[in-house]
Protein backbone atom coordinates (compact mmCIF):
# COMPACT_ATOMS: atom_id res chain seq x y z
CA UNK A 1 0.00 0.00 0.00
CA UNK A 2 1.56 3.35 -1.00
CA UNK A 3 1.38 6.11 1.63
CA UNK A 4 -1.57 8.16 0.37
CA UNK A 5 -4.94 6.59 1.33
CA UNK A 6 -7.86 6.57 -0.87
CA UNK A 7 -9.87 8.32 1.23
CA UNK A 8 -7.01 10.97 1.80
CA UNK A 9 -6.55 11.41 -1.90
CA UNK A 10 -10.78 11.58 -2.46
CA UNK A 11 -10.67 14.45 0.12
CA UNK A 12 -7.76 16.26 -1.25
CA UNK A 13 -8.93 15.74 -4.96
CA UNK A 14 -12.35 16.97 -3.98
CA UNK A 15 -10.77 20.27 -2.14
CA UNK A 16 -8.81 21.08 -4.64
CA UNK A 17 -11.44 20.92 -7.14
CA UNK A 18 -13.61 23.18 -4.76
CA UNK A 19 -11.07 25.58 -4.23
CA UNK A 20 -10.39 26.13 -8.25
CA UNK A 21 -13.73 26.43 -8.73
CA UNK A 22 -14.67 28.96 -6.11
CA UNK A 23 -11.15 30.94 -6.95
CA UNK A 24 -11.67 30.73 -10.63
CA UNK A 25 -14.33 33.23 -11.42
CA UNK A 26 -12.86 35.52 -9.15
CA UNK A 27 -9.82 35.99 -11.10
CA UNK A 28 -11.22 35.90 -14.26
CA UNK A 29 -13.71 39.00 -13.50
CA UNK A 30 -10.49 40.95 -11.74
CA UNK A 31 -8.10 40.10 -15.02
CA UNK A 32 -11.19 41.18 -17.45
CA UNK A 33 -12.68 44.26 -16.64
CA UNK A 34 -11.26 46.93 -18.92
CA UNK A 35 -12.45 50.45 -18.86
CA UNK A 36 -10.92 51.72 -21.93
CA UNK A 37 -7.56 52.97 -22.84
CA UNK A 38 -7.54 56.61 -20.15
CA UNK A 39 -7.52 58.58 -23.38
CA UNK A 40 -9.03 57.21 -25.74
CA UNK A 41 -11.76 59.45 -28.31
CA UNK A 42 -15.18 59.47 -28.81
CA UNK A 43 -17.95 60.87 -30.34
CA UNK A 44 -21.36 62.11 -28.13
CA UNK A 45 -24.20 61.85 -30.58
CA UNK A 46 -27.05 64.38 -29.51
CA UNK A 47 -30.30 63.57 -30.55
CA UNK A 48 -31.76 66.78 -30.17
CA UNK A 49 -29.81 68.32 -32.38
CA UNK A 50 -29.78 65.82 -35.69
CA UNK A 51 -31.97 67.27 -38.36
CA UNK A 52 -31.27 64.07 -40.81
CA UNK A 53 -29.39 66.02 -43.36
CA UNK A 54 -27.59 62.73 -43.92
CA UNK A 55 -24.52 64.46 -45.00
CA UNK A 56 -22.92 62.48 -42.40
CA UNK A 57 -23.54 59.25 -44.48
CA UNK A 58 -22.44 61.58 -47.85
CA UNK A 59 -19.02 62.31 -45.65
CA UNK A 60 -18.67 58.67 -45.14
CA UNK A 61 -19.25 57.00 -48.55
CA UNK A 62 -16.84 59.39 -49.64
CA UNK A 63 -14.13 58.92 -47.32
CA UNK A 64 -14.43 54.93 -47.08
CA UNK A 65 -14.38 55.27 -50.60
CA UNK A 66 -17.77 53.24 -51.21
CA UNK A 67 -19.48 52.46 -53.76
CA UNK A 68 -22.39 54.99 -55.26
CA UNK A 69 -25.50 54.65 -52.85
CA UNK A 70 -28.78 53.66 -54.35
CA UNK A 71 -30.64 57.32 -53.51
CA UNK A 72 -28.68 60.19 -53.45
CA UNK A 73 -27.72 61.60 -50.02
CA UNK A 74 -30.47 64.51 -50.64
CA UNK A 75 -32.92 62.18 -50.95
CA UNK A 76 -35.08 61.97 -47.81
CA UNK A 77 -37.29 59.31 -48.77
CA UNK A 78 -34.98 56.62 -47.15
CA UNK A 79 -36.12 57.23 -44.14
CA UNK A 80 -39.71 55.69 -45.40
CA UNK A 81 -37.63 52.47 -45.90
CA UNK A 82 -38.60 49.74 -44.02
CA UNK A 83 -37.83 45.65 -44.33
CA UNK A 84 -38.93 42.47 -42.57
CA UNK A 85 -42.86 44.02 -42.79
CA UNK A 86 -42.19 47.19 -41.12
CA UNK A 87 -40.26 45.84 -37.91
CA UNK A 88 -36.38 46.92 -39.13
CA UNK A 89 -35.69 50.13 -40.02
CA UNK A 90 -32.59 50.75 -42.36
CA UNK A 91 -29.34 49.12 -41.20
CA UNK A 92 -25.35 49.29 -41.90
CA UNK A 93 -23.96 47.48 -44.21
CA UNK A 94 -21.07 46.89 -46.53
CA UNK A 95 -22.06 49.91 -48.56
CA UNK A 96 -22.58 51.90 -46.11
CA UNK A 97 -21.25 51.87 -42.33
CA UNK A 98 -23.68 54.85 -41.07
CA UNK A 99 -26.93 55.55 -41.73
CA UNK A 100 -29.48 57.60 -40.52
CA UNK A 101 -33.21 56.81 -39.39
CA UNK A 102 -36.32 59.21 -38.67
CA UNK A 103 -38.26 57.89 -35.49
CA UNK A 104 -41.58 59.70 -35.00
CA UNK A 105 -42.04 59.65 -30.90
CA UNK A 106 -45.76 60.18 -29.96
CA UNK A 107 -46.63 63.63 -29.93
CA UNK A 108 -43.44 64.79 -30.32
CA UNK A 109 -41.13 65.99 -33.78
CA UNK A 110 -39.71 63.47 -35.57
CA UNK A 111 -36.12 62.26 -33.86
CA UNK A 112 -33.35 61.41 -36.24
CA UNK A 113 -30.88 58.52 -35.11
CA UNK A 114 -27.40 57.45 -36.42
CA UNK A 115 -26.19 54.17 -36.79
CA UNK A 116 -22.71 53.12 -36.67
CA UNK A 117 -19.89 51.06 -35.04
CA UNK A 118 -20.22 52.51 -31.25
CA UNK A 119 -16.90 50.94 -30.42
CA UNK A 120 -17.16 48.79 -27.05
CA UNK A 121 -14.73 49.40 -24.12
CA UNK A 122 -15.00 45.66 -24.32
CA UNK A 123 -16.05 44.99 -27.74
CA UNK A 124 -18.14 41.65 -28.11
CA UNK A 125 -17.14 41.21 -31.95
CA UNK A 126 -13.54 41.34 -30.48
CA UNK A 127 -14.22 38.28 -27.92
CA UNK A 128 -16.03 36.26 -30.35
CA UNK A 129 -13.12 36.37 -33.34
CA UNK A 130 -10.93 33.41 -33.44
CA UNK A 131 -8.84 34.49 -35.78
CA UNK A 132 -8.21 37.70 -33.87
CA UNK A 133 -8.81 40.04 -36.67
CA UNK A 134 -10.41 42.44 -34.20
CA UNK A 135 -8.06 45.17 -32.34
CA UNK A 136 -9.40 47.93 -29.69
CA UNK A 137 -6.84 50.76 -30.57
CA UNK A 138 -6.08 53.14 -27.82
CA UNK A 139 -7.56 56.18 -29.29
CA UNK A 140 -10.81 54.20 -29.25
CA UNK A 141 -11.10 52.93 -32.39
CA UNK A 142 -12.33 49.43 -32.96
CA UNK A 143 -11.13 47.96 -36.11
CA UNK A 144 -10.28 44.94 -38.07
CA UNK A 145 -8.04 43.35 -40.22
CA UNK A 146 -9.70 42.09 -43.17
CA UNK A 147 -6.40 39.95 -44.75
CA UNK A 148 -7.04 37.64 -41.30
CA UNK A 149 -10.69 37.98 -41.44
CA UNK A 150 -12.24 34.29 -42.90
CA UNK A 151 -15.62 35.69 -43.20
CA UNK A 152 -17.10 33.15 -40.43
CA UNK A 153 -19.77 36.29 -39.30
CA UNK A 154 -18.92 34.77 -35.61
CA UNK A 155 -18.78 38.75 -34.62
CA UNK A 156 -21.70 39.50 -36.32
CA UNK A 157 -23.95 37.58 -33.85
CA UNK A 158 -21.58 38.42 -30.61
CA UNK A 159 -22.45 42.17 -31.62
CA UNK A 160 -25.11 43.53 -29.44
CA UNK A 161 -26.07 46.42 -31.90
CA UNK A 162 -25.83 43.99 -34.67
CA UNK A 163 -23.45 46.91 -36.62
CA UNK A 164 -20.44 43.95 -38.19
CA UNK A 165 -21.90 43.62 -41.63
CA UNK A 166 -20.98 41.10 -44.40
CA UNK A 167 -19.58 41.18 -47.92
CA UNK A 168 -22.36 38.81 -49.48
CA UNK A 169 -21.42 41.03 -53.01
CA UNK A 170 -18.36 39.12 -52.96
CA UNK A 171 -18.46 35.47 -53.76
CA UNK A 172 -14.38 34.90 -53.75
CA UNK A 173 -13.79 36.86 -50.60
CA UNK A 174 -16.17 37.85 -48.77
CA UNK A 175 -15.35 39.50 -45.30
CA UNK A 176 -16.96 41.89 -42.71
CA UNK A 177 -17.35 45.58 -43.36
CA UNK A 178 -18.06 48.01 -40.42
CA UNK A 179 -16.86 51.57 -39.09
CA UNK A 180 -13.83 52.02 -38.18
CA UNK A 181 -14.22 55.52 -36.65
CA UNK A 182 -12.08 56.59 -39.81
CA UNK A 183 -9.30 54.93 -37.87
CA UNK A 184 -6.95 54.90 -40.99
CA UNK A 185 -7.10 58.13 -42.67
CA UNK A 186 -8.22 60.54 -39.61
CA UNK A 187 -8.65 59.17 -36.25
CA UNK A 188 -4.84 58.29 -35.74
CA UNK A 189 -3.69 61.46 -37.12
CA UNK A 190 -5.59 63.12 -34.53
CA UNK A 191 -8.62 64.20 -36.80
CA UNK A 192 -12.37 64.07 -36.17
CA UNK A 193 -13.58 61.16 -38.08
CA UNK A 194 -15.39 62.60 -41.53
CA UNK A 195 -19.20 62.31 -40.35
CA UNK A 196 -18.15 64.40 -37.21
CA UNK A 197 -16.17 66.94 -39.19
CA UNK A 198 -19.34 67.69 -42.08
CA UNK A 199 -22.30 67.56 -39.59
CA UNK A 200 -23.55 70.90 -39.83
CA UNK A 201 -25.35 70.55 -36.83
CA UNK A 202 -22.24 69.92 -34.20
CA UNK A 203 -24.96 66.44 -33.59
CA UNK A 204 -21.76 64.54 -33.15
CA UNK A 205 -19.16 65.76 -30.72
CA UNK A 206 -15.62 64.42 -30.90
CA UNK A 207 -13.41 64.52 -27.53
CA UNK A 208 -11.81 62.69 -25.28
CA UNK A 209 -14.12 59.68 -24.14
CA UNK A 210 -13.50 60.96 -20.40
CA UNK A 211 -14.30 64.89 -21.63
CA UNK A 212 -17.88 63.04 -22.89
CA UNK A 213 -19.02 61.77 -20.24
CA UNK A 214 -18.36 64.90 -18.49
CA UNK A 215 -20.10 67.27 -21.05
CA UNK A 216 -23.35 64.90 -21.65
CA UNK A 217 -23.90 65.12 -18.12
CA UNK A 218 -23.46 69.37 -18.26
CA UNK A 219 -25.84 69.24 -20.99
CA UNK A 220 -28.57 66.85 -18.72
CA UNK A 221 -28.70 69.05 -16.24
CA UNK A 222 -28.58 72.36 -17.88
CA UNK A 223 -31.27 71.64 -20.27
CA UNK A 224 -33.56 69.40 -17.88
CA UNK A 225 -36.55 69.43 -20.27
CA UNK A 226 -34.66 68.93 -23.32
CA UNK A 227 -33.45 65.30 -22.81
CA UNK A 228 -34.44 61.83 -20.82
CA UNK A 229 -31.58 61.93 -17.85
CA UNK A 230 -29.47 58.84 -19.55
CA UNK A 231 -25.99 59.01 -21.17
CA UNK A 232 -26.71 55.58 -23.26
CA UNK A 233 -23.00 54.16 -23.79
CA UNK A 234 -21.57 55.59 -20.25
CA UNK A 235 -22.16 52.06 -18.84
CA UNK A 236 -24.12 49.99 -21.09
CA UNK A 237 -22.30 46.92 -21.88
CA UNK A 238 -18.91 47.91 -20.34
CA UNK A 239 -19.20 51.57 -21.98
CA UNK A 240 -18.92 52.55 -25.75
CA UNK A 241 -17.20 55.10 -26.80
CA UNK A 242 -19.70 56.28 -28.88
CA UNK A 243 -22.39 57.85 -26.70
CA UNK A 244 -26.00 58.93 -26.90
CA UNK A 245 -28.53 61.98 -25.80
CA UNK A 246 -32.23 61.83 -26.82
CA UNK A 247 -35.22 63.79 -26.03
CA UNK A 248 -37.38 60.67 -25.89
CA UNK A 249 -37.29 57.36 -24.39
CA UNK A 250 -34.20 55.30 -25.94
CA UNK A 251 -36.58 52.43 -26.97
CA UNK A 252 -38.63 54.87 -28.76
CA UNK A 253 -35.24 55.59 -31.10
CA UNK A 254 -34.44 52.29 -31.53
CA UNK A 255 -32.18 51.47 -29.05
CA UNK A 256 -32.55 48.33 -26.88
CA UNK A 257 -33.51 50.20 -23.66
CA UNK A 258 -32.06 47.45 -21.20
CA UNK A 259 -28.44 46.11 -22.57
CA UNK A 260 -27.40 45.77 -18.81
CA UNK A 261 -23.92 46.59 -17.90
CA UNK A 262 -21.85 43.75 -18.16
CA UNK A 263 -19.92 43.34 -21.22
CA UNK A 264 -20.68 40.68 -23.72
CA UNK A 265 -17.17 38.99 -22.57
CA UNK A 266 -18.90 38.85 -19.20
CA UNK A 267 -21.46 35.79 -20.11
CA UNK A 268 -18.56 33.45 -21.11
CA UNK A 269 -15.84 34.88 -19.10
CA UNK A 270 -16.93 32.16 -15.78
CA UNK A 271 -16.93 28.95 -18.00
CA UNK A 272 -13.32 30.22 -19.88
CA UNK A 273 -12.30 30.61 -16.50
CA UNK A 274 -12.38 27.16 -16.00
CA UNK A 275 -11.37 26.05 -19.08
CA UNK A 276 -6.89 26.10 -17.44
CA UNK A 277 -8.94 24.29 -13.92
CA UNK A 278 -10.19 21.50 -16.05
CA UNK A 279 -7.03 21.14 -18.39
CA UNK A 280 -4.45 21.32 -15.32
CA UNK A 281 -6.81 19.43 -12.45
CA UNK A 282 -8.72 16.52 -14.54
CA UNK A 283 -5.76 14.64 -15.88
CA UNK A 284 -3.74 14.55 -12.65
CA UNK A 285 -7.42 13.33 -10.92
CA UNK A 286 -8.56 10.91 -13.80
CA UNK A 287 -5.25 9.21 -13.24
CA UNK A 288 -5.78 9.24 -9.37
CA UNK A 289 -8.84 7.43 -9.83
CA UNK A 290 -7.60 5.01 -12.28
CA UNK A 291 -4.30 3.99 -10.36
CA UNK A 292 -6.92 3.61 -6.93
CA UNK A 293 -8.95 1.49 -9.37
CA UNK A 294 -6.48 -0.39 -10.39
CA UNK A 295 -4.59 -0.70 -6.53
CA UNK A 296 -8.49 -1.69 -4.89
CA UNK A 297 -8.31 -4.47 -7.93
CA UNK A 298 -5.59 -5.47 -6.47
CA UNK A 299 -6.73 -5.95 -2.82
CA UNK A 300 -9.71 -8.10 -3.83
CA UNK A 301 -8.47 -9.90 -6.39
CA UNK A 302 -5.90 -11.87 -4.68
CA UNK A 303 -6.18 -15.28 -6.21
CA UNK A 304 -7.38 -13.92 -9.43
CA UNK A 305 -4.49 -11.99 -8.89
CA UNK A 306 -1.95 -15.16 -7.90
CA UNK A 307 -3.22 -17.16 -10.88
CA UNK A 308 -2.88 -15.17 -13.20
CA UNK A 309 0.67 -15.00 -12.09
CA UNK A 310 1.18 -18.30 -12.38
CA UNK A 311 0.25 -18.17 -15.67
CA UNK A 312 2.84 -15.67 -16.80
CA UNK A 313 4.99 -17.30 -15.41
CA UNK A 314 3.93 -20.93 -17.81
CA UNK A 315 3.75 -18.77 -20.58
CA UNK A 316 7.74 -17.73 -19.56
CA UNK A 317 8.95 -21.56 -19.11
CA UNK B 1 -9.74 66.67 -54.80
CA UNK B 2 -9.67 64.25 -51.96
CA UNK B 3 -12.27 64.41 -48.88
CA UNK B 4 -10.44 65.59 -46.15
CA UNK B 5 -9.27 68.50 -48.72
CA UNK B 6 -12.74 69.41 -49.45
CA UNK B 7 -13.83 69.26 -45.68
CA UNK B 8 -10.44 71.31 -44.60
CA UNK B 9 -11.10 73.94 -47.07
CA UNK B 10 -15.51 73.85 -45.81
CA UNK B 11 -13.95 74.83 -42.49
CA UNK B 12 -11.26 77.29 -43.59
CA UNK B 13 -14.12 78.79 -45.53
CA UNK B 14 -16.86 79.18 -42.20
CA UNK B 15 -14.00 80.68 -40.39
CA UNK B 16 -13.60 83.31 -42.09
CA UNK B 17 -17.10 84.11 -42.49
CA UNK B 18 -17.63 86.74 -40.15
CA UNK B 19 -15.08 89.08 -41.96
CA UNK B 20 -17.78 91.25 -43.11
CA UNK B 21 -17.40 94.74 -43.02
CA UNK B 22 -17.82 95.30 -39.21
CA UNK B 23 -14.83 98.27 -39.48
CA UNK B 24 -15.31 100.11 -35.94
CA UNK B 25 -17.44 99.76 -32.67
CA UNK B 26 -20.76 101.28 -33.42
CA UNK B 27 -20.19 100.84 -37.17
CA UNK B 28 -23.06 98.37 -38.20
CA UNK B 29 -22.94 96.68 -41.39
CA UNK B 30 -25.62 96.25 -44.23
CA UNK B 31 -24.68 93.53 -45.25
CA UNK B 32 -22.08 90.46 -44.15
CA UNK B 33 -20.71 87.51 -46.20
CA UNK B 34 -20.96 84.33 -44.28
CA UNK B 35 -18.46 82.58 -47.07
CA UNK B 36 -15.24 81.31 -45.94
CA UNK B 37 -16.40 77.80 -45.00
CA UNK B 38 -18.22 77.61 -48.65
CA UNK B 39 -17.32 74.69 -50.14
CA UNK B 40 -20.35 72.76 -51.11
CA UNK B 41 -22.47 75.72 -50.20
CA UNK B 42 -22.22 78.71 -51.63
CA UNK B 43 -21.80 81.18 -49.22
CA UNK B 44 -24.59 83.14 -47.33
CA UNK B 45 -24.96 87.13 -48.09
CA UNK B 46 -26.37 87.53 -44.46
CA UNK B 47 -28.60 90.73 -44.62
CA UNK B 48 -27.78 92.51 -41.44
CA UNK B 49 -29.63 95.50 -41.66
CA UNK B 50 -32.84 93.59 -42.51
CA UNK B 51 -32.32 91.44 -39.57
CA UNK B 52 -31.72 94.18 -36.92
CA UNK B 53 -34.87 96.29 -38.26
CA UNK B 54 -36.76 93.14 -36.66
CA UNK B 55 -36.07 95.33 -33.69
CA UNK B 56 -34.67 92.19 -31.40
CA UNK B 57 -31.88 93.17 -29.38
CA UNK B 58 -28.38 92.71 -30.77
CA UNK B 59 -27.77 90.09 -27.53
CA UNK B 60 -30.57 87.71 -29.27
CA UNK B 61 -27.82 86.95 -32.04
CA UNK B 62 -24.38 88.58 -30.36
CA UNK B 63 -24.63 87.43 -26.63
CA UNK B 64 -22.64 89.34 -24.59
CA UNK B 65 -20.30 90.76 -26.63
CA UNK B 66 -22.55 94.02 -27.38
CA UNK B 67 -23.71 96.68 -25.65
CA UNK B 68 -26.91 95.73 -25.13
CA UNK B 69 -26.24 92.56 -22.26
CA UNK B 70 -26.73 88.50 -22.73
CA UNK B 71 -30.49 87.48 -22.82
CA UNK B 72 -29.25 84.06 -22.59
CA UNK B 73 -29.58 82.14 -19.03
CA UNK B 74 -26.89 80.00 -19.50
CA UNK B 75 -24.30 82.82 -20.28
CA UNK B 76 -25.74 85.03 -17.62
CA UNK B 77 -24.51 83.26 -14.77
CA UNK B 78 -20.96 84.79 -15.44
CA UNK B 79 -21.85 87.62 -18.08
CA UNK B 80 -24.75 89.38 -16.91
CA UNK B 81 -22.29 92.18 -15.61
CA UNK B 82 -19.70 92.06 -18.30
CA UNK B 83 -18.40 94.69 -20.52
CA UNK B 84 -19.10 94.84 -24.06
CA UNK B 85 -16.54 92.80 -25.48
CA UNK B 86 -14.22 93.81 -28.19
CA UNK B 87 -15.15 91.94 -31.25
CA UNK B 88 -18.47 90.81 -31.91
CA UNK B 89 -18.02 88.62 -35.18
CA UNK B 90 -18.93 85.17 -33.87
CA UNK B 91 -15.47 83.70 -35.18
CA UNK B 92 -14.11 85.47 -32.39
CA UNK B 93 -14.98 83.17 -29.47
CA UNK B 94 -16.23 79.68 -31.92
CA UNK B 95 -13.51 78.06 -33.01
CA UNK B 96 -13.96 77.07 -36.95
CA UNK B 97 -12.10 73.63 -35.86
CA UNK B 98 -13.66 72.96 -32.55
CA UNK B 99 -12.90 68.84 -33.11
CA UNK B 100 -8.88 69.93 -33.97
CA UNK B 101 -6.72 67.89 -31.68
CA UNK B 102 -5.26 71.49 -30.61
CA UNK B 103 -8.28 72.61 -29.53
CA UNK B 104 -9.19 69.41 -27.75
CA UNK B 105 -5.91 69.57 -25.64
CA UNK B 106 -6.20 73.46 -25.17
CA UNK B 107 -5.13 74.82 -22.12
CA UNK B 108 -7.39 74.10 -19.09
CA UNK B 109 -7.54 77.51 -18.16
CA UNK B 110 -9.51 78.62 -21.47
CA UNK B 111 -11.85 75.87 -20.27
CA UNK B 112 -14.40 77.16 -17.68
CA UNK B 113 -17.63 74.88 -17.14
CA UNK B 114 -19.88 76.07 -20.16
CA UNK B 115 -17.06 76.95 -22.22
CA UNK B 116 -16.29 73.39 -22.48
CA UNK B 117 -19.14 72.47 -24.81
CA UNK B 118 -18.84 75.71 -26.47
CA UNK B 119 -20.13 75.34 -30.32
CA UNK B 120 -17.97 75.67 -33.07
CA UNK B 121 -18.27 78.11 -35.82
CA UNK B 122 -20.61 76.04 -38.35
CA UNK B 123 -22.60 74.61 -35.23
CA UNK B 124 -23.17 78.57 -33.91
CA UNK B 125 -24.48 80.17 -37.27
CA UNK B 126 -26.73 76.70 -37.72
CA UNK B 127 -27.99 77.17 -34.18
CA UNK B 128 -28.23 80.96 -34.14
CA UNK B 129 -30.35 80.73 -37.85
CA UNK B 130 -32.11 77.68 -37.67
CA UNK B 131 -33.31 78.58 -34.11
CA UNK B 132 -34.84 81.65 -34.82
CA UNK B 133 -35.60 80.82 -38.22
CA UNK B 134 -38.04 78.03 -37.00
CA UNK B 135 -39.87 80.02 -34.16
CA UNK B 136 -40.05 83.06 -36.88
CA UNK B 137 -40.89 81.32 -39.94
CA UNK B 138 -37.98 82.06 -41.84
CA UNK B 139 -36.28 79.55 -44.25
CA UNK B 140 -34.54 76.39 -42.79
CA UNK B 141 -33.94 74.41 -45.57
CA UNK B 142 -29.99 74.34 -46.71
CA UNK B 143 -30.74 75.54 -50.00
CA UNK B 144 -32.90 78.86 -48.79
CA UNK B 145 -30.09 80.39 -47.40
CA UNK B 146 -26.95 78.79 -48.87
CA UNK B 147 -27.51 77.14 -52.42
CA UNK B 148 -24.90 74.19 -53.51
CA UNK B 149 -22.16 74.03 -55.50
CA UNK B 150 -20.81 71.50 -58.14
CA UNK B 151 -18.84 70.16 -55.56
CA UNK B 152 -22.08 69.79 -53.10
CA UNK B 153 -23.54 67.95 -56.18
CA UNK B 154 -20.91 65.63 -56.52
CA UNK B 155 -20.59 65.19 -52.57
CA UNK B 156 -24.11 64.08 -52.29
CA UNK B 157 -24.04 62.38 -55.56
CA UNK B 158 -27.31 63.54 -56.59
CA UNK B 159 -26.73 62.04 -59.89
CA UNK B 160 -27.49 58.63 -58.85
CA UNK B 161 -30.53 57.26 -60.00
CA UNK B 162 -32.42 55.26 -57.77
CA UNK B 163 -31.88 51.53 -58.70
CA UNK B 164 -35.88 50.04 -58.94
CA UNK B 165 -36.66 53.69 -61.12
CA UNK B 166 -33.83 51.91 -63.17
CA UNK B 167 -35.51 48.26 -63.25
CA UNK B 168 -32.35 46.53 -61.32
CA UNK B 169 -34.83 45.95 -58.57
CA UNK B 170 -34.59 47.05 -54.82
CA UNK B 171 -32.26 46.02 -52.07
Amino acid sequence: MSGISRRRFLAASVAGCAATTLAGPRKALASGTFSGYPDGMGVLVDLTRCVGCRSCEAACNKEQKLPAPDRPFDDMSVFDETFHDGKQKRRPDENAYTVVNRYNPEGGAPVYRKVQCNHCNEPACLSSCFVNAYTKTEEGAVVYNSKVCVGCRTCMVACPFHVPAYSYSSSLDPVIKKCIFCYDTRLKNGLPPACVDICPQEALTFGKRKDLIKIGHQRIETHPGRYVARLYGEKELGGTSWMYLAPVAFDQVGFDPTPGNEPIINNVKDFLGTVPMVLAIWPAMFTGFHLLAKKQKGHDDHEHDAEQQQGEDGGEQ
Amino acid sequence: MSAKQTLTTLIMALALIAVGTIAAAGDVPEQVSLDTMAKLFNGVEFDHAMHTDLGEDCSACHHHTTGTGTSNERCMGCHAGSDEATTVRCSGCHVAEPFSAKHINRDASNRYQFHIDMPGLKAAYHWNCVGCHEQMDGPTGCQDCHTRTTAGDDFYQINVVHAEAAGRGGH
